[in-house]
């Protein structure tokens, strides 16, 4: 109202996104006040789907609190599952067989790929493509029935345990693996020519949505968003856990800026994360997937513990404070998007409509994660 | 001029390169399953709802009724019922009440019995307009044509019988003290001591 004040030449009117809206991929709601098809202000209302989860950390008791971190960011809960496992872990200092972890690497970067080319066929979908959806979901299918035979559930897993994880992968499993590595892997150059080298997904794409370093340094984003602006941080490599130190692999930086960049960011690291996969694979010794001596009745000592993982849309870290009783005395969950999202307000200023929608595709949200 | 043509130009080439892909595609065979016609082949892992587990020796699930599963379930879904019956060792299980609708499929339950009585069905085909349908003895569906009666061991239920029988003539000799000790002193004190008993 104060900008209708200010501005007696220009008009500007409010619009409401959301919160059921295709574009938003769930229930946020964005404010857009907007001067003709320009933004003038776009605010992101929260709060639709809040369910407490971290409340709900600190009445339930540790094993309790299991189902929730499937419920999170529902296209790469196994990561969440990996954060919460190795949050207890290093709490009680439990060891974890090497089986067990080269299998959480194993399903961690199998629904990272998942997560990822579920988001190439909705963003195109977001910018009028209708096609590349169907092949994304083609391969994506094949990621959920190998994730399904393990885990036994396609979306909200609850496959992680504190010292190990629920089963042992089988040998159809990993012959399943390494054929559907070689057929996704010729399917990448085919998107690139379908979709990435499209004249007009480029005029949607190229130079558009400008987060600079610093802009991502002020409002805490990570993930394919850091990455596409030039910042080589991945919590794989820089604080680094489980067995990732010993695969080889690359953390694919641009440094353009714009939505183009994070598209491609996440396009690479689907061809990373299948290099992640084979190594793994070859790597995975025989044994044990859990733990001996962890405990049944979980009593973490009292103190402050903290433990980050690289989700599909960047980093994911929980702190727990622990009164060493069998329930949390504070749980935080730090979730990538919500911090993603906090710099719509300011990149968008300015932008077409149109545009702007493309530029929150290219962020890639995922609303249930940032509404905790 | 020029920019304008080769934009054009470009943009054809893009189209071209696109409509190559899907003419492919369109040549393959699809691989839409017709649904209600053919149905996918579930995983064994395949998390259904949990059920109750036959044991082929025994003809009946193997459950002590010790209620871990109720315990431990994060969304309180579980509810074991049990009943002492004489002549049998320990409780016996006479409902076990799963209410669907709020169980999150995370396995805690199946993996606190220890007995290992529960597990995960394959069962997916389930769908109805009413809340109620979802709430499952799983107890019946292990049984649907009547829970058979607990095996009863007699030298159990003698020894029962025995215990219970020298408890009441303990009880009996108690209250025989306790009259007598109303008698002696009389009034109030007297008619309390019985209603004790
Ligand atoms: S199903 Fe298992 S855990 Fe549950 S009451 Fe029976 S024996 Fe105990
Ligand atoms: S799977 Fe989890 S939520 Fe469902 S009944 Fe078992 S313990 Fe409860």
């Amino acid at each position: 109202m104060t900008l209708l004040a200010q501005s007696q030449l220009q008009e500007t009117f409010e619009l409401n996104i959301g919160p059921q809206h295709p574009a938003t991929h769930g229930v946020l709601r964005v404010k857009v006040i907007m001067d003709g098809e320009y933004i003038v202000k776009a605010e992101p209302v929260l709060g639709y789907i809040h369910r407490m989860h971290e409340k709900m950390g600190e009445n339930r008791t540790w094993n309790q609190f299991w189902p929730n971190l499937g419920r999170l960011d529902y296209l790469s809960a196994i990561a969440y599952n990996h954060g919460y496992a190795g949050l207890l872990e290093r709490a009680m200092g439990i060891e974890v067989p090497e089986r067990a972890e080269y299998i959480r690497v194993i399903t961690v970067e199998l629904n990272r790929l998942q997560s990822h080319l579920l988001w190439f066929g909705a963003f195109i979908l977001d910018l009028g493509g209708f096609t590349p959806l169907m092949y994304a979901f083609d391969e994506r299918e094949q990621i959920l029935d190998l994730l399904e035979s393990v885990t036994g559930s396609r979306l909200t897993y609850c496959y992680f345990r504190f010292g190990g994880v629920y089963n042992d992968v089988d040998d159809d499993f990993i012959t399943g693996t390494r054929a559907f590595i070689k057929r996704l892997r010729p399917q990448i150059p085919m998107y690139h020519d379908l979709v990435t080298k499209n004249v007009i997904l480029m005029e949607r794409l190229v130079d558009i949505g400008h987060i600079s370093a610093d802009m991502c340094r002020k409002y805490g984003a990570t993930g394919p968003v850091l990455r596409g602006s030039g910042v080589n941080f991945d919590i794989r490599k820089n604080e680094p856990y489980s067995v990732y130190p010993e695969l080889d692999f690359d953390v694919p930086v641009y440094h353009e800026c714009d939505s183009m960049a994070r598209y491609m960011v996440r396009m690479d690291e689907m061809e990373q994360s299948m290099r992640i996969i084979e190594q793994a694979l070859d790597k995975m010794p025989d044994g044990p997937v859990k733990a001996e001596k962890a405990p049944k009745i979980l009593k973490p000592p009292k103190g402050d513990y903290h433990f980050a993982v690289e989700a599909a849309r960047g980093t994911f870290s929980m702190r727990t404070v622990s009164d060493a009783t069998n329930t949390s005395y504070r749980m935080r969950l730090r979730s990538p998007t919500y911090s993603n999202l906090s710099l719509f307000e300011e990149a968008s200023r300015g932008m077409l409509l149109s545009d702007a929608l493309a530029f929150m595709g290219s962020l890639d949200l995922v609303i249930p994660e940032m509404d905790r | 001029m020029s920019g304008y043509f080769s934009y054009l130009l470009n943009g054809i080439k893009s189209l071209a390169i696109g409509l190559k892909i899907t003419n492919k595609e369109f040549l393959t065979r699809p691989i839409t399953l017709q649904y209600p016609h053919e149905s996918v082949k579930m995983a064994p892992r395949y998390r259904g709802h949990i059920e109750l587990l036959m044991d082929s020796e025994t003809g009946t699930h193997t459950c002590i009724s010790c209620g871990m599963c109720q315990k431990g379930c994060p969304s309180n879904c579980i509810t074991v019922k049990s009943k002492k019956v004489p002549g049998v060792k320990g409780k016996v299980l006479t409902a076990y009440i799963l209410d669907f609708t709020t169980c999150s499929l995370c396995g805690q339950c199946v993996e606190n019995c220890k007995p290992a009585a529960i597990d995960f069905s394959n069962e997916y085909n389930l769908a109805s307009t009413r809340k109620e349908d979802f709430v499952f003895d799983l107890l019946q569906k292990l049984h649907p044509e009547g829970v058979p009666e607990p095996k009863v061991d007699p030298a159990l239920l003698k020894k029962e019988q025995e215990k219970i029988e020298a408890a009441a003539k303990a009880a009996a000799e108690k209250k025989e003290a306790a009259a007598k000790a109303a008698t002696e002193k009389e009034g109030e004190g007297g008619e309390k001591a019985e209603g004790k008993s």
